[in-house]
């Protein structure tokens, strides 16, 4: 028995006005404080497909809902300029934050500049239903605080290895949806899509996780999917 | 000293200075600073320019919030008179706005309607039971703090050689005559203006300022 299996269960939690999804995972500890819509975090190691992500997530959901979008780029306005370059969005729904070279700073100890830059957003886009918060790319113990966001999703490629969900870390065993993207190099580099399952269910519990590979599937229909549960589950006004 | 004072003026403290550099990426980008050394200059430059603006503004927020606030507005608008750079008035009003956040939650009941970054923190070091000189020091020592630790993560420096040069500049700031209830002097450093421009057109960067 894990120390967690001890604690009462938290459905109802009062800081959480989500009504409960069991395709959402876990309980949320925290919450916005002041969050007028939905926010979304999605964070990842260096090149696990994060913008690419987001990308086809802005074209499968833009016609449904009016999405905005904060990039954490460590070149700062590359993955602005790459979703503008998808012509996505429109340029002002896309806003880009500086991390000071610590990307995990920026959305986890102090979420200062990111929260500053959605409330923002949030005032000169009132008819906004969502927005997504994409980290710089880190390593695996890179999370977002709740303080900032209501779900994040960690995004891993099988490229990166098939051990990379038995190493864990809070992005692979604590994200509300993991996200193994490029499952069409497994054959490539060799990597055990089994495995990668086995190990992410069994540090995972509860929380979801999909695979994925964005070249087969542009349009992350899956993930599009959970996305519209969140955006569901959500209070009328957040 | 209260302990609410110590965690208000924690550098690890959720107030947003981490993301910006006040001019020193720009310096290093155009080669003005590469070393240890190149960095105590810039911060001793910063200190007796800004450093001393900063200090002075400070410490009449301090003075304003302990006798009940007001015109907060007339003060902002007395620091952006003395701030010529349109980048240097944005990123103090982005700290001014981040330290405003945090203190709200940490300091029941404190609001403040300014926005520059030393007018907010006399207020809230003041609302947090601190006085003028205090605020005066913790301001000045701002204006070093944050270039330093930008250059430490820029230029793989020793932090406790950063560290070092921080506590001689600490030593000088608390020799500084301590400013008069109206004294708001206009020290400038062009190059530190020029900077901050530059910064904003630069094609990679890191910090906010």
């Amino acid at each position: 028995m894990r120390p967690s299996d001890l604690r009462p269960p938290r459905h109802n939690d009062e800081h959480d006005n989500y009504r409960h999804d069991h395709r959402l995972g876990g309980a949320v500890v925290a919450r916005p404080v002041g969050a007028l819509v939905p926010r979304i975090g999605i964070g990842g190691p260096v090149g696990s497909g994060k913008t690419a992500l987001v990308a086809a997530l802005c074209r499968t959901l833009s016609t449904e809902l009016t999405l905005g979008v904060v990039t954490n780029d460590i070149y700062t306005t590359e993955d602005a300029d790459f979703l503008r370059r998808a012509g996505v969005l429109p340029d002002d729904r896309i806003r880009a934050v500086q991390t000071g070279a610590c990307p995990h700073t920026a959305i986890r100890d102090d979420i200062t500049p990111n929260l500053d830059t959605v409330e923002r957003l949030e005032r000169d886009h009132p008819t906004l239903d969502l927005i997504l918060i994409e980290s710089g790319g880190d390593n695996l113990t890179a999370t977002f605080s709740y303080g900032l966001i209501h779900r994040q999703i960690f995004v891993i490629d099988v490229a990166g290895g098939d051990k990379v969900p038995r190493k864990g870390g809070p992005g692979v065993t604590r994200s509300d949806l993991l996200v193994i993207n490029k499952t069409d190099l497994a054959p490539h580099v060799g990597a055990d899509l089994t495995v990668m399952e086995r190990d992410a269910a069994a540090g995972r519990g509860t929380r979801p996780t999909i695979f994925t590979s964005l070249r087969v599937d542009p349009g992350a229909l899956a993930v599009a999917e959970w996305v519209r549960a969140v955006v569901a589950a959500a209070p009328a006004r957040v | 000293m209260d302990s609410v004072l110590l965690l208000l003026l924690d550098t690890r403290s959720p107030s947003g200075g981490h993301n910006h550099s006040m001019g020193m990426e720009s310096a290093i980008s155009v080669g003005l600073v590469r070393d240890q050394e190149d960095v105590a200059t810039f911060c001793r430059g910063r200190l007796r320019t800004s450093g001393r603006v900063a200090a002075s503004f400070a410490a009449a927020a301090c003075d304003l919030q302990t006798s009940g606030g007001g015109e907060w507005s007339r003060l902002d608008a007395e620091f952006d008179a003395r701030t010529p750079s349109a980048a240097v008035r944005t990123a103090s009003r982005q700290l001014g706005s981040g330290l405003s956040r945090m203190a709200r939650r940490m300091l029941p009941g404190f609001t403040v309607s300014a926005q520059h970054h030393p007018i907010v923190l006399g207020a809230a070091i003041a609302a947090a039971g601190g006085d003028r000189g205090l605020s005066a020091r913790a301001a000045a020592l701002s204006t070093i703090s944050v270039p330093a630790s930008a250059a430490l993560r820029l230029l793989g420096l020793d932090p406790f050689a950063v560290q070092a040069m921080l506590a001689d500049l600490a030593r000088e700031i608390d020799q500084l005559p301590l400013p008069g209830p109206d004294d708001l002097p206009a020290d400038a450093a062009p190059a530190l203006d020029l900077l901050a421009d530059h910064h904003l057109t630069m094609e990679v960067r890191l910090f906010a300022s």
